[in-house]
């Protein structure tokens, strides 16, 4: 069975969508004994990712296991998560 | 295991048998251009470099020369100069003498002018060709191929797929005594902690730090938000968001061994294993500083899909996603797509990146070059003055 969308350690707290998804659709993630089934609150493009969980304003997107950027204001679970809301930490000339 | 090589009479290992015609100098290169074309059977890497540096970006450019036309995949070299730049073919050669390397050199203003020179440089050219003509493959073991990892236009698929898959490759090439060389530090920031838990050494770990760093310093002297370029417009149309989600994906290429060594661009390893070079961001660059550094091929991984190929060794081309892999089949050699369409894992993709390295190693022509790509620039550090 293909799967629509992927979390790729335990300790994150987004997934990848594997397909193009819809609003409303309830997606099954599951790694290493952690499942969790989101419903979406927006379309989510292929390669693009959603909040696994409710992730507070200055909390860490993780990915990979490891820190991807901060949330840059509150996401809900099922949430489209990208440049929207999420900062980069590294390579900030502009913060000085 | 083995493949088909060249053995040069300097000890090492060709896996091509190019003739190169090079301008040291971006003055010359359209004369370099010129010979080549009218001498079917040679290679010409054009570029903007060659005067006007100092100090440490002289270094670095005279140093990818060097190793870029002083490569085993090039049976001879004819540099072409103007006569009055800072990097002249005599500069050059004089380093390639000493690596055992064939060349000879031709200067513009030496022949007197375009058609003198692109005349006297067709019978060095041919005289080359004939030499190299002789050369024929043997085999050779795999422990002695240096394999380069590039990835470009990637995607949020980059880090699932082709990249994981190409590590796993790596990690086989490695297993049978070869080397592999990771770059692209810019594309690092965010990973340190994970690389340096995997150095070698304390050294190691601390020039992991290090070049990171300073990746990092660089993009914050220009007093600008790196996310103007890292990641692409294309790489956020694709589901990238940060840099760092981007760098976590870029070094699975590297697979899961010990780092044994950090060089700098264009630096040759003295160790074998897994490699770091402090190579850039662009593609076209980086893939110049990992030939110079020693690689024979370079395994590409895209999202978005690229063409670009190298004057003197095979890319091979590794589709992220089915999508890109459909629309640009021309260009790439193997999807790694078929992992999330269900029909194909991570390790039967990484064995069989592996086995097309052994491959093509021995000759079998990738798409880059049956389709004539031989993209090429060097990375200079300037100012230039």
């Amino acid at each position: 069975m293909q799967e629509k969308a992927i979390m790729i350690d335990r300790k994150d707290n987004v997934a990848t969508a594997l397909i193009q998804l819809g609003k409303g659709d309830s997606i099954p993630v599951g790694l290493e004994g952690r499942n969790v089934t989101v419903v979406l609150l927006q379309d989510i493009a292929f390669g693009h990712k959603f909040a696994l969980t409710d992730i507070q304003q200055g909390e860490a997107v993780i990915k990979y296991g490891e820190p991807i950027g901060l949330a840059t204001k509150p996401i809900r679970q099922g949430e489209h998560v990208h440049v929207h809301n999420v900062e980069s930490q590294k390579g900030r000339g502009d913060k000085g | 295991m083995k493949f088909l090589g060249y053995r040069r009479s300097n000890g090492k290992v060709g896996i091509r048998n190019h003739v190169l015609i090079f301008p040291t100098i971006v003055c010359a290169s359209e004369v370099a251009r010129m010979i080549s074309n009218e001498v079917p059977g040679t290679v010409y890497a054009i570029h903007g470099c060659g005067c006007g540096h100092v100090g440490e970006d002289k270094e670095q450019v005279t140093r990818t020369m060097v190793g870029f036309t002083g490569h085993p995949n090039v049976a001879g070299v004819l540099l072409v100069g103007l006569g009055c730049e800072v990097i002249t073919p005599e500069v050059i050669a004089g380093e390639l003498a000493k690596v055992g390397q064939r060349v000879e050199t031709i200067s513009v203003q030496e022949a007197g002018g375009t058609i003198k020179c692109v005349e006297a440089g067709r019978r060095l050219a041919g005289k080359l060709l004939a030499e190299a003509a002789s050369a024929k493959r043997e085999p050779v073991d795999v422990s002695e191929l240096i394999l380069g990892l590039e990835c470009g236009g990637s995607d949020a698929f980059s880090g699932l797929t082709a990249n994981p898959a190409l590590g796993i490759a790596s990690d086989l090439l490695i297993a049978e005594g070869g080397s592999a060389i990771l770059s692209e530090t810019t594309e690092m920031l965010g990973t340190e902690q994970v690389l340096g838990k995997r150095a070698a050494n304390a050294e190691v770990k601390k020039r992991i730090y290090e070049i990171i760093a300073n990746a990092e310093a660089k993009a914050k002297s220009m007093g600008v938000d790196i996310r103007g370029a890292q990641p692409s417009p294309g790489n956020i149309a694709g589901g990238l968001t940060s840099i760092e989600e981007k760098s976590l994906g870029c070094i699975r290429k590297g697979g899961s061994t010990t780092v044994m060594e950090v060089v700098k661009y264009a630096e040759q390893p003295t160790k074998k294993g897994l490699i770091i070079m402090d190579g850039t961001g662009l593609d076209v660059m980086n893939n110049t500083g990992l030939l110079a550094s020693g690689a024979h091929l370079i395994v590409f991984t895209t999202g978005r899909g690229t063409p670009v190929g190298t004057p003197i060794a095979p890319v091979i081309k590794v589709s992220t996603n089915s999508i890109t892999y459909n629309k640009m089949k021309d260009n790439i050699d193997i999807n790694a797509g078929v992992i999330v369409d269900g029909q194909g894992t991570l390790r039967s993709v990484g064995e069989q990146i592996f086995n097309e390295v052994v491959e093509v190693a021995s000759g079998k022509l990738t798409k880059a070059e049956i389709l004539g790509h031989h993209e090429f620039d060097i990375h200079s550090l300037g100012p230039v003055v």
